[in-house]
């Protein structure tokens, strides 16, 4: 069973209807129970960064997300504001972060109107795929995705780095480091490219021997 | 790179399609469930599911309709219509769509607008506003589907709507509407001009061409159609299309 993380406010319904698409038993709670239970964990989120770490600790599900993922076996997958929270800290807020990935989240660094660029990044944009993550395995060779987020994520090594995406600059679009990985954009809504990302995800198996 | 998003634009009424002539004369169109089956397949950058007759009979949004839209798209829905309760919003957004298009509550209540952004976030609110040409010279907004006037121009619109928190701007011209003669492009520079939220040009699309005029000089972010995805030939013949990859790309070069 796919536990989608319930953290108040998110795009719940969105993920749950394209799991149910690709044939993925999912269930939508804050139930610390059914986290410390989960095969999977999708941890999505819109809103402020300190709004969502806010709820995550008024339901109680920090500690029982970290213990659940600790050890490499059970796969988490953040999604736009969920992704940003699996990082130390973010700009947009004062809470710390799940620390999950070492990375930090930053404000798109330019000026929007001297670039004639928008913040948020909102639209459909091409994602380039790093690293030979399984997250995009068997992608077509040109994936469009959607995007809307005013910060993006910076991370420590660029190992972690599975996607990137060019807005301005090149900027981080997904992380993966074993079981935890990130996505900024909205794969739930995202045709065909995101269902693709999402079976890759529920796929997803811990490499053998690895301790 | 970013492409600028191309949406259709549909009306609902009573549960079915429609589609409007200057926000009058709404003729049948389809169902619904058929429509988003092929843009899906299409795979359209985005919708919005506007329905033309909640406010003005002072109904409900129709939630059964919203949440077949919800689970069938799977791309961002923007839905508008009868929207003007906190309880409301919160249920649309537990269905799966990812904006909200508010009008009328939005002039009425302008406090409605910075509580939604509060709490949703601000990319989840759209502020629409419908103008009208003025005799004079100038536009003026309207609200309840086209019927009342508000005396504010599209532009003072805009600025309050982006100051109390609105994420985007769905711009209608009234003038337009359903006659697939081109944008109002003096309109779509008067607000893209006065806000740095994007601006989303509706009213007019006859051909693919005008996307990039409404992108290159009148300045929008992203371009909505009605009639042209709707209908087909001189007769307006019913059928849902919409532009390939190959042709949007070429006009948003």
């Amino acid at each position: 069973m796919i536990v989608i993380i319930d953290s108040g406010v998110a795009n719940t319904g969105s993920i749950a209807n394209m799991l149910k698409r690709i044939g993925a038993a999912c269930r939508i709670t804050n139930n610390p129970d059914d986290i410390q239970s989960a095969e999977r964990l999708i941890l999505p989120g819109v809103g402020s960064f300190d709004a969502g770490m806010g709820s995550l600790a008024a339901a109680g599900l920090i500690d029982p997300i970290r213990q659940r993922v600790r050890g490499g076996h059970v796969p988490l997958l953040g999604v736009c504001l969920g992704m940003q929270l699996l990082t130390r800290r973010s700009e947009e807020g004062s809470l710390p972060g799940l620390g999950l990935i070492a990375a930090d989240t930053v404000k798109w660094r330019f000026d929007p109107k001297s670039t004639g660029l928008k913040i948020p990044h909102m639209g459909w944009n091409t994602v380039f795929p790093e690293n030979e993550s399984p997250l995009f395995a068997k992608a077509p060779e040109v994936s469009r995705y959607y995007f809307v987020h005013s910060y993006h994520v910076v991370c420590d090594n660029a190992d972690d780095v599975a996607a990137t995406v060019h807005h301005g600059y090149k900027a981080v679009a997904a992380v993966a480091r074993g079981n935890i990985m990130g996505v900024q954009f909205h794969p739930e809504k995202s045709h065909c490219f995101g269902m693709n990302l999402l079976e890759n995800f529920c796929n997803w198996k811990p490499a053998i021997g690895v301790c | 790179m970013l492409t600028p998003r191309v949406i259709p634009c549909l009306l609902l009424q009573n549960g079915t399609l429609v589609k409007t002539i200057r926000f009058t004369d709404p003729s049948y169109v389809g169902d619904p469930t058929n429509a988003i089956r092929i843009f899906n397949e299409k795979h359209v950058d985005e919708l919005v599911v506007l329905d033309i007759a909640a406010t003005p009979n002072g109904k409900s949004p129709p939630f059964a309709v919203i949440e077949m839209f919800a689970s069938e798209c799977f791309m961002p829905v923007a839905y508008g219509g009868g929207l003007s309760r906190m309880a409301d919003l919160k249920q649309i957004f537990r269905l799966g769509i990812e904006k909200v298009i508010i009008n009328s509550a939005a002039v009425e209540k302008p406090d409605f607008i910075s509580e939604a952004s509060d709490q949703f976030g601000t990319q989840a609110i759209v502020i629409s506003i419908d103008a009208k040409r003025k005799a004079a010279g100038g536009w003026d907004s309207f609200t309840h589907g086209g019927r009342r006037n508000t005396g504010l121009s599209p532009q003072e619109c805009a600025i309050k709507a982006q100051s109390r928190g609105a994420g985007e701007i769905l711009l209608t011209s009234i003038d337009q509407d359903g006659t697939m003669a081109g944008y109002d492009l003096g309109l779509i520079r008067e607000v893209t001009t006065a806000v740095d939220i994007p601006v989303i040009a509706c009213g007019g699309a006859g051909k693919v061409s005008d996307f990039g005029l409404a992108v290159h000089e009148g300045g929008a972010s992203a371009v909505a159609a009605g009639s042209m995805v709707v209908y087909f030939g001189r007769n307006r013949a019913v059928l849902i299309s919409f532009p390939s990859v190959r042709e949007l790309s070429r006009v948003f070069q």
